[in-house]
């Protein structure tokens, strides 16, 4: 790891600075959605489909209109009177705001009650009759494509059957040559599940729509306040300079703060026609039954491979399970995210990728769960299939992995389906995680237990991510290109004011982003306040998910940065009375070429920039860039787990968790290393025990935190963290994104572990969540 | 989550509280911990017209060992059942497998028997140790066996205007040791499956007192009463214990969710039939 160039007291890059937000957060002074109370505000709840698929006949909401508090029922038939009654998607889709004609899933919108205070307003529910007509539910998507499968999108013109989606990339002839050639074919079908990101905070929104001005406020829990900001203006007819988003503090987001609700639509037309604030927040059912999922792909992936282990190409069929509604927030060239960064770390000339998604009867989404964009699923499939090909073709996982890697001098490597990876240095990272194990005595150990029946595994996953979307050319959201910015001011006093186009929900980036600053100015971090959230406060951006806070909105500071670093210059070779290219600028010291004891501080320039300017510069210190990123980066790392499995019962526990990432500069190593232990505990339990499912009726099993277990610090295994810093190369300071590696990375080497303790009984696939009673009937079945 | 309106009555005393559930008739619920009750009606779920509170009644906090008894007042939190002396065997084998410490901190032993969750710890721990609920009316105090106070899911022989005051829970007086095996998918979770053994030895070292019951893996907590006669007038062995544990995995009755498959809880049960009879054995030999 690089030594940091600043000194502590200014806490540049590198430095472990101490979050500045915690405080705040840690002394209950943060400032959240539900802490928001507006004088006058009233409150809404949602009432919601008991059914998966159902027609409506009929909404009877007088007896709920007439109870003493409620202001009003807004049911969709109100809503398409207003053209809102449907919203389109962030996949070209449309969703129904409160639903007219049918219900498509259990938990979906039906009717919205305002009320002024939030015990009447659920009361109010019950007293509010739907004559509903029961239609057959389909809950899965192979059900969904057979034919003569129910129509679930009846209402779309020209929608004949349930096909949300078909995509294809890379190239198929290649592919077949390759396989042609092959000794053999691995072949691995597996069920990522449908998940979902569980912030603790759930979503909400206070709707403050000025009657007079049109003026409309909207505080709303938004990974992306900007481009929401956009989306409303456009879907809702609002004149965008009317509208302001607040975003305020966010309890998390792992994606599923990313898309519109119909919660939110409803919340923000009810104060328009009221003329008072209306919040919406969720409970924790509603949040879990009808908020963005992630995952839920049927993967098949078959890998051509040489007796020697040597790999030759990949062939994937995807189908994915959407809901009711193609509404994924994604990239809008790209239908199954970049699910195409499935070739992996490995050097191999031919893939073929074909996707294609259904719809169903479940709640809609397909969220990428703290992932960029569906790599998740793409990262599983590869890691789990290299490892069976070691089985198949008789060799160490370890091995089959340094025998396919990219090597060092590879990069840039352009991938089979096109992505241009821009550094790495995969052998070093796998062979220094292998020795942090003790690899080869485990694999003694392993033997060992097993002569005595004893079940140990050893588990591998080596994962390349794409991060940071993203170039203009290529990436855009809902037309807008992903670019992201930053604004810099400095005042008279040497202190400093960041505003940033991204959004934290406790990423910490009041700290690095300030740290960005410090490194480039020398301005202390402490002394830099940073602003996001706020639309009419801070300059425009997609926002933050898929790891592109620092490759984007992090590059967009640092050049922010280096602007005023260059007009600093110039100013205190005025103060130096030297020439502008003799001034040297390190730490927050300007001095002159040679001369180091004539020299001024940053805070000297900047009460400068205010007071004492060379003839015929603008006043002032501030700036604006916008980042158009040339390049995703693609951070890696090397996960090793170690397991023992119960033969009588099936329950694993983890030994040992080896987890080495490469990030590229790593920023505030302590910030960093956070990232990756949450990211690490949400890939632990989607392969131990987290996942959404459905009963045959279309019902929600996974409601509430009684059924969708998130893990608590007893069942986390300890983590063992290591780094190697392979800089991305066209990041101006070498950052390349970490807040989803681990997610991404780890489920691999979980479920790998298990079926590695298992593989000398044949076992190869162990469908996540790796329950106990999967495990025992894996064993009983190979025995 | 927000709950139905409801009536508030704040007891003072056993006698004020069993007045107000008369009072309030079937609409009416006693509010201890409050850990099942609370979120079930923020789930609107339960909707009790009238919530009477003990919580302020003096005297129903202890854990003491009294007459060759253990006794658990009403008051008493699971997090004090952890950290007491007085308990033994299964009971203290059991305590630190409720909930989390969270709702321990809160949650009452006497409420949750009192819940007759068929997926709750206590009620298999005292079936297997022996245990009367005493029970409080207008009419006085009464004592009901346990076996005879589970009525079903949800439901116990109490009268409607009874509270549970407390428990009895019997001290055996020679060797002997217990031992709670649960499996649960996280902490705070419902058991997937929970075996719980009590064992008392006599001076031959033969079983002369068996307890065995399961949890989750039945409509309500089971007693495997033909294990126990097994079990009783013989020596501690492997292979007894897996007959046992034959009998054990018969009595279960587990069905196919999203917790795991009936073959594989029915494994579950059989596997810690054993383990536990052979910790408990081990405890008690070592007493």
């Amino acid at each position: 790891m690089a030594a940091p160039t600043t000194p502590a007291e200014i806490g540049g890059i590198g430095h472990s600075v101490q979050r500045k937000e915690d405080a705040r957060l840690i002394e209950g002074q943060g400032n959240f959605l539900d802490d928001i109370d507006l004088p006058s505000t009233l409150h809404m709840a949602i009432l919601r489909s008991p059914l998966a698929h159902a027609r409506i006949n009929g909404i009877d909401s007088s007896a709920a209109t007439a109870l003493d508090g409620v202001l009003a029922v807004v049911t969709g038939d109100l809503m398409d009177q207003h053209g809102l009654a449907w919203m389109p998607t962030l996949s070209g889709d449309t969703q129904a705001v409160l639903a007219t004609d049918k219900v498509r899933y259990q938990g979906q919108e039906v009717a919205a009650v305002i009320a002024t205070d939030p015990y009447i307003a659920t009361d109010a529910l019950e007293h509010i009759e739907v004559d509903y007509e029961e239609l057959p539910p389909i809950t899965t998507p192979q059900q969904s494509l057979e034919e003569g499968a129910a129509l679930i999108r009846d209402e779309k013109e020209g929608q004949t059957d349930n096909l949300a989606y078909t995509w294809e990339t890379g190239d198929q002839g290649a592919t077949e040559e390759a396989f042609a050639q092959a000794d053999r074919v691995v072949t691995l079908e597996t069920h990522y599940p449908r998940s979902h990101p569980a912030p603790l905070e759930t979503c909400g929104i206070v709707a403050d729509v000025n009657s007079v001005t049109g003026q409309a406020t909207i505080y709303m829990t938004s990974q992306a306040p900007h481009a929401h900001r956009t989306l409303f203006a456009m879907v809702a007819g609002l004149p965008e300079q009317n509208i302001r988003i607040v975003s305020p503090d966010i309890g998390g987001g792992f994606g599923n703060k990313v898309p519109i609700y119909p919660g939110y639509v409803v919340a923000t037309a009810a104060s328009l026609l009221i003329g008072q604030p209306v919040k919406w927040v969720e409970s924790r059912t509603e949040n879990l039954i009808s908020t963005g999922f992630a995952r839920d792909y049927y993967m098949k992936g078959e890998l051509a491979v040489t007796d020697e282990g040597r790999i030759l190409g990949l062939r994937v069929n995807m189908l994915s399970d959407q809901g009711a509604f193609y509404s994924d927030a994604q990239p809008t060239q790209f239908r199954a995210g970049l699910f195409h960064v499935v070739t992996g770390s490995y050097d191999f000339g031919a893939a073929h990728i074909d996707c294609k998604g259904a719809f169903t009867n479940k709640a809609p989404g397909g969220v990428a769960y703290r992932c960029s964009f569906r790599i998740t699923e793409a990262s599983y499939l590869i890691e789990r299939l290299v490892q069976n090909a070691a089985y198949e073709v008789g060799i160490d996982p370890a091995e089959m992995r340094l025998r396919n890697f990219i090597q060092p001098e590879q990069f840039p490597y352009e991938t089979a389906t096109g992505f241009v990876y821009d550094s790495g240095d995969y052998p070093t990272a796998l062979r220094t995680a292998l020795d942090e194990v003790g690899y080869e005595d485990l694999r003694r150990e392993q033997a060992e237990a097993r002569a005595e029946g004893r079940l140990i595994g050893i588990g591998i996953a080596h994962f390349t991510e794409a991060v940071g979307a993203g170039p203009s050319r290529t990436y855009d959201i809902a037309g807008l290109k992903m670019i992201d910015s930053a604004e810099l001011r400095v005042h008279p006093t040497g202190k400093a004011i960041l505003k940033l186009g991204v959004k934290t929900q406790g990423q910490g980036h009041e700290t690095t982003f300030a740290q960005i600053v410090a490194e480039v100015l020398g301005i202390p971090a402490n002394d830099i306040k940073v602003e996001h959230g706020d639309t009419d406060h801070t300059p425009y951006g997609l926002g933050t998910y898929a790891s592109r806070s620092t490759p984007v909105g992090g590059a967009a500071t640092a050049v922010v940065a280096r602007k005023l670093a260059d007009k600093s210059k110039k100013i205190a070779a005025h103060l130096l009375e030297a020439a502008d290219e003799d001034i040297e600028l390190a730490s927050g010291v300007f001095s002159v070429a040679g001369s180091p004891d004539r020299s001024v501080t940053i805070q000297d320039v900047a009460l400068a920039a205010y007071t004492n300017l060379p003839e015929g510069m603008e006043y002032g210190l501030e700036d604006v860039t916008y980042y158009d990123p040339p390049n995703l980066t693609y951070p890696y790392g090397s996960y090793i787990v170690v397991v023992e499995v119960d033969p009588d019962t099936g329950v694993w526990q983890v030994q040992r968790m080896v987890a080495l990432d490469d990030c590229g500069v790593r920023i505030n190593p302590m910030i960093v290393e956070g990232q990756i232990c949450g990211g690490l505990t949400e890939g632990f339990a989607m392969s131990a025990m987290q996942w959404i499912t459905f009963d045959d009726d279309g019902n929600c099993i996974g409601a509430n935190f009684m059924d969708y277990l998130v893990p608590t610090a007893w069942e986390t295994p300890r983590f063992e963290l290591l780094a190697t810093e392979v800089p991305s190369p066209h990041h101006p300071i070498g950052a390349k994104g970490v807040g989803e590696s681990a997610t991404v990375g780890s489920p691999a080497a979980f479920v790998n572990a298990v079926i590695d303790a298992l593989a000398h009984l044949g076992v190869r696939n162990i469908d996540m969540p790796v329950l106990p009673d999967r495990v025992w009937a894996a064993i009983d079945e190979a025995s | 989550m927000f709950p139905a309106r409801f009536d508030l009555v704040v007891a003072q005393s056993v006698g004020e509280a069993v007045e107000a559930k008369a009072d309030a008739g079937e609409g009416g619920r006693f509010l201890a911990g409050g850990q099942s009750l609370i979120p079930m009606m923020k789930m609107r779920v339960a909707f009790p017209d009238t919530l009477i509170d003990i919580n302020r009644i003096a005297g129903l906090g202890a854990i003491e060992r009294a007459n060759g008894h253990l006794q658990v007042g009403a008051l008493a939190r699971h997090a004090e059942v952890v950290a007491s002396d007085a308990t033994f065997g299964a009971i203290a084998a059991a305590a630190p497998w409720v909930a989390d410490p969270l709702v321990r901190n809160r949650g009452t032993m006497c409420g949750s028997v009192a819940h007759c969750d068929p997926e709750g710890d206590w009620n298999s721990v005292l079936l297997a140790t022996g245990a009367d609920v005493v029970a409080q009316g207008p009419n006085g105090e009464r004592s009901i066996p346990i076996a005879g106070f589970i009525d079903g899911a949800f439901t116990s022989t109490l009268g409607e205007d009874e509270l549970v005051v407390g428990l009895r829970i019997p001290v055996p007086s020679g060797r002997s040791g217990g031992a709670y095996l649960k499996l649960e998918r996280k902490v705070g979770d419902y058991a997937t499956v929970a075996v719980a053994s009590h064992l008392e030895l006599d001076d031959s070292g033969a079983i002369s007192a068996a307890g065995l019951a399961l949890t989750s893996v039945n409509p309500i907590n089971t007693k495997v009463a033909d294990a126990e006669a097994l079990l009783v007038g013989q020596q501690p062995s492997e292979e007894l214990f897996a007959e046992a544990a034959e009998l054990a995995a018969a009595a279960a009755e587990p069905r196919d969710d999203v917790r795991g498959s009936a073959a594989w809880k029915r494994q579950v049960v059989r596997t810690y039939t054993k383990r536990g009879l052979a910790a408990a054995a081990q405890q008690a030999e070592g007493s």
